[in-house]
């Protein structure tokens, strides 16, 4: 599979590659990991004139610690994730949800950047976002505007990004110390995409679940924010009861479409039992 | 389309080449440097066959643009051997072991399983599976080819006792 033909940019700074998006438009393609454009463009789903590669600008790589969360540079791979101790002390779940993404190879191209602007329902990194509060910095020729990650995703493939905007930085604030959270996905084999996938962030104070966040991974057009299913385990010991409304409220939002990981109800029903699991193990990892 | 200039390390030595920019780096090294040691078996990044060694990374070379790769390090299959040719560990524990058996995923088996103990030179059975889980065999069934890594760990982890 031969990809259509293109002009290759290499640019060195964010200023040069904003430019060169400016310059040529829709024709313009960022590149950043490559393993969802480059599979696309083999399949001539995807046709940039200009392909424009962020490789080479410092400025978007690094995980930054500010205290209060981390700035993660758009061009920081889903290996460094992995591998980033203070992030996986603070916030594991980035690093479960990272090592459940595609294989070893893949995760040394794919960046957490391109993972969350590629706008694919099969993504895993945006439910994570979700469920973290994550903020996005996006930069374009008029400067730089912050989108909330639960604002962000419109349909698929269609996000809040405007033509010739560059998404620098992932803000996730530190969800508080003795949070539990898990990010449960099933999955026919490595490197597939989620037949339906459940990410939660609660604490616990005194016995009762003070705080809760459910999304959930390529069962809609978009990962999906499942606030009423936070909301249904808020107050409660995380008895069955409140367990049972929530995955009801969660798989009440799950849109899926029949595929070969299955028809609707079965995926509506992988969602659910995710959604369970998730809770669970988050539970037991609370203090 | 205009053909770019591209540089880079292949197996240790300096290549200069023109190449178009959407040229992928595994027909790059196989039709244009003739290293036909890694394979296209899917064509579809899932099967690994393409591995190659970039800036010492596991990478599939069917899902990197020749652009992408200029001015980097690329080690194939062909570069894993000694430098006075005998066998790499690695690939005399694959013979050993019986690691292979049409030898379709070979290359890309080997040279993954080469970075895995770059980084980990004493992982357990688990972190092997785990580590080439990038790299699909129709043939093994995986057994002999987990055991012939695992071998290799332990020669060369011997070695470098040897020599301490
Ligand atoms: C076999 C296979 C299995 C996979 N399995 C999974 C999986 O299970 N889960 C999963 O989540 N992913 C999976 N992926 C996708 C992989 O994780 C991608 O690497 C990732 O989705 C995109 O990251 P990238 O850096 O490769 O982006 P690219 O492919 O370079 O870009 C993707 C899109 O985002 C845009 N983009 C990239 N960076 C920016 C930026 N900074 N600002 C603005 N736009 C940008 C690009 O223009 C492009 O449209 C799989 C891929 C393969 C090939
Ligand atoms: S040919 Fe590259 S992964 Fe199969
Ligand atoms: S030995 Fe035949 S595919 Fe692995």
């Amino acid at each position: 599979m031969i990809p259509a033909a293109f002009d290759y940019h290499r640019p060195a700074s964010l200023d040069d590659a904003v430019k060169l998006l400016a310059q040529y438009g829709d024709e313009a393609r960022v590149v950043a990991g490559g393993h969802s454009l480059i599979p696309m463009m083999k399949l001539r789903l995807a046709q940039p004139g200009h392909l424009v590669d962020l490789q080479d600008i410092a400025a978007l790589k690094g995980i930054k610690d500010t205290g209060a969360g981390f700035e993660i540079g758009a061009m920081t791979t889903q290996r460094e994730i992995i591998q980033s101790a203070a992030l996986t002390a603070a916030c594991p779940i980035l690093k479960e949800a990272a090592e459940q993404i595609a294989d070893p190879q893949i995760r040394y191209c794919g960046t957490l950047g391109g993972n969350v602007a590629n706008g694919d329902p099969g993504n895993d990194m945006p439910a994570i976002m979700l469920a973290l509060d994550a903020v996005y910095l996006a930069k374009g020729p008029a400067g730089t505007r912050e989108l909330k990650a639960r604002d962000f995703y419109e349909s698929a493939y269609a996000t809040k990004l405007k033509e010739g905007e560059i998404l620098t930085t992932i803000r996730i604030p530190k969800p508080p110390a003795g949070h539990g959270s898990a990010y449960v996905k099933q999955k026919r084999k490595i490197g597939d995409y989620a037949t339906a996938a459940a990410a939660v962030v609660l604490t616990m104070s005194g016995g009762k679940c003070a705080s809760a966040a459910v999304s959930l991974t390529n069962v809609g057009d978009t990962a999906l924010f499942a606030a009423a299913a936070g909301a249904a385990l808020v107050g409660s010991s995380l008895d069955q009861a409140a367990i049972d409304k929530a995955v009801q409220a969660a798989v009440g939002i799950a849109q899926p479409s029949k595929d070969t990981r299955g028809p609707v109800d079965f995926r509506k029903s992988v969602a659910g039992v995710m959604v369970r699991r998730a809770i669970e193990a988050a539970a037991k990892r609370a203090r | 389309m205009a053909k770019m200039h591209v540089k880079m390390t292949v197996n240790g030595g300096e290549v200069e080449a023109l190449a178009e920019p959407r040229t992928l780096l595994i027909h790059f090294l196989r039709e244009q440097l003739s290293l036909t040691g890694p394979h296209v078996g899917c064509d579809t990044s899932h099967c690994g066959a393409c591995t190659v060694d970039l800036d010492g990374k596991s990478v599939k070379s069917c899902t990197v643009f020749v652009a992408q790769a200029n001015g980097a390090s690329v080690t194939t299959i062909e570069g894993i051997a000694n430098a006075d040719g005998t066998l790499h560990v690695l690939q005399e524990m694959f013979r050993e072991h019986h690691g292979l058996q049409c030898g379709f995923c070979t290359p890309g088996m080997i040279t993954r399983a080469y970075r895995l103990l770059q980084e980990n030179p004493n992982p357990t059975e688990t972190e092997i599976r785990y580590g080439i889980s990038g790299n699909l065999c129709r043939c093994t069934g995986y057994q002999n080819i987990v055991k012939a890594i695992r071998a290799a760990a332990d020669q060369l982890s011997g070695k470098k006792e040897a020599a301490e």
